[in-house]
């Protein structure tokens, strides 16, 4: 069995202190090489969980400790070596070519001031190859379309080349043609040794990728556990307030309701 | 195909860097050129071998010409470049450090100088240096206490509102002003020129100008990751909040300490970065210097006409605004950005 690489321990925070917090004791131990998803209804938390998880947000107590060491004692590039975010979105009024733009993820591979090398430029460029966009390389970001600007953001991400990837909604703005793909570049990054924590919507992302389930409820402790113990059609049923099932058609399991 | 690919961005990147020593190569001919360029003792170029027969000539150059020229060259580079920096930690190609209180302020700290310490030169200079500063620190304190939007905005929203004030305080110093004496001297400040440079004022700025401008070369790529939205960046392995605070310091600084000499020179800021990502595309490693001697170039070449023009003295002010306007027309005429997809 892996070792933990993330692990949780009652995790609790709040953008306000006088309201009652967005995250309520969460306790969660991932091992390394697993995907997690974490699901729940709009609101519940999965983004700011993200925040925190990347130590933007502080938590107001609890523990993260990354690869056995707590978080908050990781050295800012350090950090960007170990996690990766992909944002749901993300804004730039300047015309970026997607290369240069990917090209950023090697910011915490560098020396604060230096220029990236060919070398950085290599590994951009293959980040592209892997998303399957090289050939939008020189094109300018505004002009890419939600999709394959979200490709972008996973390109950039990967080519932090991180040890735990996060991905915030990745599927949200592909096609079905591209939201395979994605769960394709999934199964490859875990098959080489990343371990990933990404948010979905999608039940049938989640299903066909997933090691680990998340539930997310807004003021409830969240329940943690391996998919089919965790995504069942009575949790799906209560936390989304309808009536799931989930069925099997041709050995693969889809979410129906109603 | 990777091997292909990476050989094209090479060869890009080449070829930008290229361009870059053609306009550093520019910028020294400009330099060269302006330095005899003048009315002395005709309008048009000195010839280069008077300089060693005619004393005149040459204490013309050295000691009016030479300051005069470095002033507009470190002027042209410091407002493009400062105003380069604060579109992207702005994520906002329409703004220029004069946004966040500083032009107004300066403007505000000379025209009370004009009006009621006597206008001598080195106490309008102080005044603008110190009230351009004030407006900076006014905006930032304001957009601490602000409770709407992001950090970005509110501190656009308190430049905003304390330009405003300041501009109300320079209307109200020329309602008072002397209408013959004080009013046209609060005028042309305000017009900006580079005619009253010397030696003196020109070296009581260079050192702190200088080194900011070399911090912000050093950070020529670091700012591309600085203009991603903060969260972005911080993992990216930044830290968004202090960096982004050393860098819009390094650009208001020198841009306030230049103002105080030069009076207001507007639009450089605005225009010239806008005209460099046309050529240059976004990425600042390669932005950065270019606009910098792009805006180094542009501004001896309005001073140039600025002194030559006419037997009298033009405004630096207008002129600047005349042909970056014009220059910047006829780019986005002659090169359409590419249709949207």
């Amino acid at each position: 069995m892996s070792a933990t690489l993330l692990a949780l321990r009652q995790i609790t925070f709040g953008y306000r202190r006088e309201r009652a917090p967005v995250l309520n004791e969460v306790t969660f131990a991932l091992r390394s090489g697993r995907i997690l998803a974490i699901v729940g209804p709009n609101g519940a938390g999965k983004t700011t969980l993200l925040s925190v998880l990347l130590g933007w947000q502080q938590p107001w107590s609890g523990a993260i400790e990354l690869a056995g060491r707590p978080l908050a004692s990781y050295t800012r590039s350090e950090r960007g070596r170990w996690l990766a975010l992909t944002p749901q979105s993300e804004h730039t009024p300047f015309d970026y070519s997607v290369l240069d733009y990917v090209l950023m993820g090697r910011a915490p591979h560098l020396p604060p001031l230096a220029m990236p090398t060919a070398a950085d430029y290599a590994i951009a460029l293959g980040a592209l190859e892997q998303v399957g966009i090289a050939a939008l390389a020189d094109q300018p970001v505004p002009q890419l379309s939600g999709g394959e600007r979200q490709l972008m953001l996973v390109a950039r991400a990967m080519a932090q080349q991180p040890k735990l990837l996060m991905l915030d909604e990745p599927t949200a703005h592909l096609d079905l043609h591209n939201k395979a793909r994605l769960i394709q570049i999934m199964h490859r990054l875990r098959s080489q040794g990343v371990t990933l924590l990404m948010t979905n919507h999608e039940p049938e992302v989640v299903l066909a990728v997933a090691d680990d389930v998340l539930l997310m409820e807004a003021g409830r402790p969240p329940v943690f556990g391996p998919l089919d113990q965790v995504f069942t059609e009575a949790a799906l049923s209560r936390i989304y307030q309808l009536p799931i099932r989930l069925v099997e058609v041709e050995g693969r399991k889809q979410v129906l309701w109603t | 195909m990777t091997a292909a690919a990476l050989q094209s961005v090479v060869h890009r990147n080449h070829r930008r860097q290229q361009l870059l020593w053609l306009l550093a190569a520019m910028t020294l001919v400009v330099f060269a050129l302006s330095l005899l360029l003048g009315r002395y003792p005709a309008p048009g170029l000195l010839d280069w071998s008077r300089l060693g027969e005619d004393d005149l000539a040459l204490r013309l150059v050295l000691n009016l010409r030479l300051p005069r020229l470095i002033a507009a060259l470190l002027l042209g580079m410091t407002l493009s470049a400062a105003g380069m920096v604060f579109q992207l930690l702005f994520s906002n190609p329409l703004v220029e450090p004069g946004f966040l209180g500083v032009s107004q302020g300066a403007a505000f700290g000379a025209a009370m100088a004009i009006v009621f310490l006597g206008g001598a030169a080195i106490l309008t200079q102080i005044a603008a240096v110190g009230f351009a500063l004030a407006g900076l620190g006014f905006s930032y304190l304001l957009a601490r206490r602000l409770r709407y939007g992001g950090w970005v905005l509110r501190l656009l929203l308190a430049g905003i509102a304390v330009s405003a004030l300041f501009s109300a305080g320079v209307g109200l110093l020329k309602y008072l002003a002397d209408p013959l004496t004080q009013l046209p001297e609060i005028t042309f400040w305000l017009l900006g020129s580079l005619a009253s440079i010397t030696w003196g004022k020109l070296l009581g700025v260079a050192a702190p100008v200088s080194i900011s401008l070399l911090a912000l070369w050093f950070f020529r790529w670091r700012l591309n990751v600085l203009a991603l939205n903060e969260e972005t960046a911080f993992s990216l392995g930044a830290a968004p909040g202090r960096e982004r605070l050393f860098l819009i310091v390094a650009a208001v600084l020198p841009t306030a300490l230049l103002i105080s000499i030069s009076g207001m020179v507007g639009w450089v800021g605005l225009i010239v970065p806008n005209f460099t990502r046309r050529i240059f595309a976004a990425d600042t490693r390669f932005g950065l210097p270019a606009t910098m001697l792009i805006g180094g170039i542009f501004v001896m070449l309005c001073d140039d006409l600025a002194r030559t023009l006419l037997p009298g003295e033009i405004p630096l002010g207008i002129l600047t605004s005349f042909f970056g306007a014009l220059a910047f027309l006829g780019l986005m005429m002659l090169q359409p950005s590419r249709p949207k997809s």
